[in-house]
């Protein structure tokens, strides 16, 4: 096994560990008095982790220099898709009870559901285009404009929990601030002339022979 | 620079191959390890619920030192002491609901003295001690609905408000009661915050306080109210959203006009004065049809005035719910 193999599992596994230890929680009945509610809200407090996880990856690696930190990426995307797909599922079934006149009327109704879920359907294109295969069918560039939509959804799901809270929008706030940051920073890098330069491929090289 | 040849280094010293993949592999496994036991760490830190706490005096179930007697209402069971006493809206203390217990523990509550003034013959400053011995502690088992879309059945011990309005003679031009909260950020650790506008201020109109169902709660299951469910003292208004049942109240003031409320000053739109259980008025982001009963898993349908219309419909008899929400 190469060097960056364990590392992707690495990353993987500690990705999944949120995952263990709600499902540990849940089994010792460790997740408070309303079980449901702390599983929907944790799931999409993670979605948005990951998502502004992914989003750091690439400034991460510019300051670091640390190129292979890129490999990563699509890896954690995806999971930002997992724990909102969970999210997604949790509320269709504990709030909603799979009852489809019940959601639509939720959506048309409520904003921050709305927006939620816009949000989370901005993030099925990235998914769909994450492998290889289709990043070549796209082509490089028009794929990277696609995956630009990362920070829409990420905006989108920061409205959401933003809409949600009562009075305390400190965690949506802390969001926000870590958003606007990424962005402002890819909006910097383009305005100094970083954009010019060639982007490194995101493509796993053919190992050598 | 000295270039070693490659025969400085004996055979002997050279490291079993496969020695070294087996300390390859530890070194990863022990990567492995730590880094997900610090990711584990991080989210304990940061997402994972706080462990409930427990009763201080280590009783596992509550109320066994009298009889043991059903605290449910007919077809619905009471809900547990942990659950209510772990899962509060105290914003004082925290604005997590699962770390209000952690945060409140060790609250003092002695001595406490409550003013009730304003409109009244009789104005006084109440010891605690003095207002708990006027007036009997009954048990009294009320549905508590929280605005936020959950639901509880809790044993209070309490008395009517209107018992202690009474002592104290409102006059003829009162017409609303105002209450408030502790403001002691001594005490209270979360006063700091500016989440809401401190102190906490409640009102009530002068027949919904005179109700016979509104009281002053200070007891839960037979015992002493915890610090988190609003000790020494707090209202109990059970056909209205819980957050009207103001909590560790210092001053009860009558008035002419409708006094502020806390809720309805940070967020005018969405928290009215009157603020009755109504399945019909949608709160403006969610909808109040149904509610998750603590405990259960499954949605009940929310019921007109929390399920108390037969007691208190006619108090708003020709008024228009959908504006005085």
């Amino acid at each position: 096994m190469d060097d960056i193999k364990f590392k992707k599992i690495l990353v993987f596994i500690n990705c999944l560990v949120p995952l263990a230890l709600l499902g540990w929680d849940a089994y010792r009945d460790q997740l408070g008095a309303n079980p449901l509610e702390f599983l929907t809200r944790t799931t999409g407090t993670l979605t948005l982790l990951f998502l502004v996880l992914s989003l750091a990856v690439t400034p991460a690696r510019k300051v670091t220099g640390i190129q292979w930190l890129v490999r990563f990426r699509r890896m954690i995307g995806l999971y930002a898709f997992f724990y909102g797909g969970l999210h997604w599922m949790l509320y269709v079934w504990s709030d909603k009870f799979f009852n489809l006149r019940a959601i639509i009327g939720d959506i048309r109704q409520r904003p921050f559901i709305a927006v939620g879920l816009v949000s989370f359907t901005l993030m099925v294109p990235l998914a769909v285009t994450s492998t290889n295969k289709m990043l070549k069918r796209l082509g490089g560039k028009r794929w990277m404009r696609l995956h630009k939509l990362a920070y829409v959804a990420a905006a989108g799901g920061v409205l959401h929990y933003w809409l949600l809270v009562k009075a305390d929008t400190t965690k949506p706030l802390v969001f926000a601030a870590v958003l606007a940051l990424l962005l402002g920073y890819r909006f910097w890098r383009s305005y100094t002339g970083d954009a010019k330069r060639k982007p490194i491929s995101i493509t796993q090289p053919a190992p050598p022979r | 620079m000295v270039i070693k040849k490659s025969d400085d280094i004996k055979s002997s010293e050279i490291t079993d191959k496969k020695l070294y993949v087996n300390r390859r592999l530890f070194m990863r496994g022990a990567t492995l390890a730590a880094s997900a036991a610090a990711t584990g760490f991080l989210y304990r830190k940061l997402l994972a619920p706080e462990p409930q706490q427990r009763r201080e005096d280590g009783k596992a179930v509550a109320g066994t030192q009298s009889a043991p007697r059903d605290w449910g209402l007919p077809g619905e069971e009471a809900t547990t002491y942990e659950d209510i006493t772990n899962y509060n809206n105290f914003y004082e203390f925290s604005t997590s609901k699962t770390a209000v217990a952690s945060a409140a523990k060790g609250f003092v509550t002695r001595p406490w003295t409550v003013a009730v003034e304003g409109l009244v013959n009789n104005p006084r400053i109440f010891a605690l001690e003095d207002i708990l011995k006027a007036n009997a502690q009954e048990d009294r088992i009320y549905r508590m609905r929280c605005v936020e879309g959950w639901s509880m059945v809790i044993p209070w011990s309490g008395f009517p408000l209107a018992s202690l309005l009474k002592e104290v003679e409102p006059l003829s031009q009162a017409r609303y009661v105002a209450f408030e909260t502790l403001n002691d950020p001594e005490r209270m650790p979360n006063l700091d915050s500016g989440v809401l506008d401190w102190p906490y201020v409640e009102g009530l109109r002068l027949d919904e306080a005179m109700n016979p169902l509104t009281i002053l709660a200070s007891g839960l299951y037979g015992d002493p109210l915890p610090p988190q469910n609003g000790a020494p003292l707090r209202l109990v208004v059970p056909w209205k959203y819980g957050f009207k049942g103001i909590k560790s109240i210092v001053k009860i003031k009558l008035v002419e006009q409708m006094p502020p409320t806390t809720w309805n000053l940070s967020a005018p739109d969405e928290y009215g004065f009157y603020s009755n259980v109504n399945p019909n008025v949608s709160h403006p982001r969610w909808s109040q049809a149904r509610e998750r009963r603590i405990g259960e898993l499954g949605l009940r349908e929310t019921l007109m005035f929390n399920g108390y219309a037969d007691q208190v419909a006619q108090l708003y008899a020709g008024m228009d719910l959908k504006y005085f929400f």
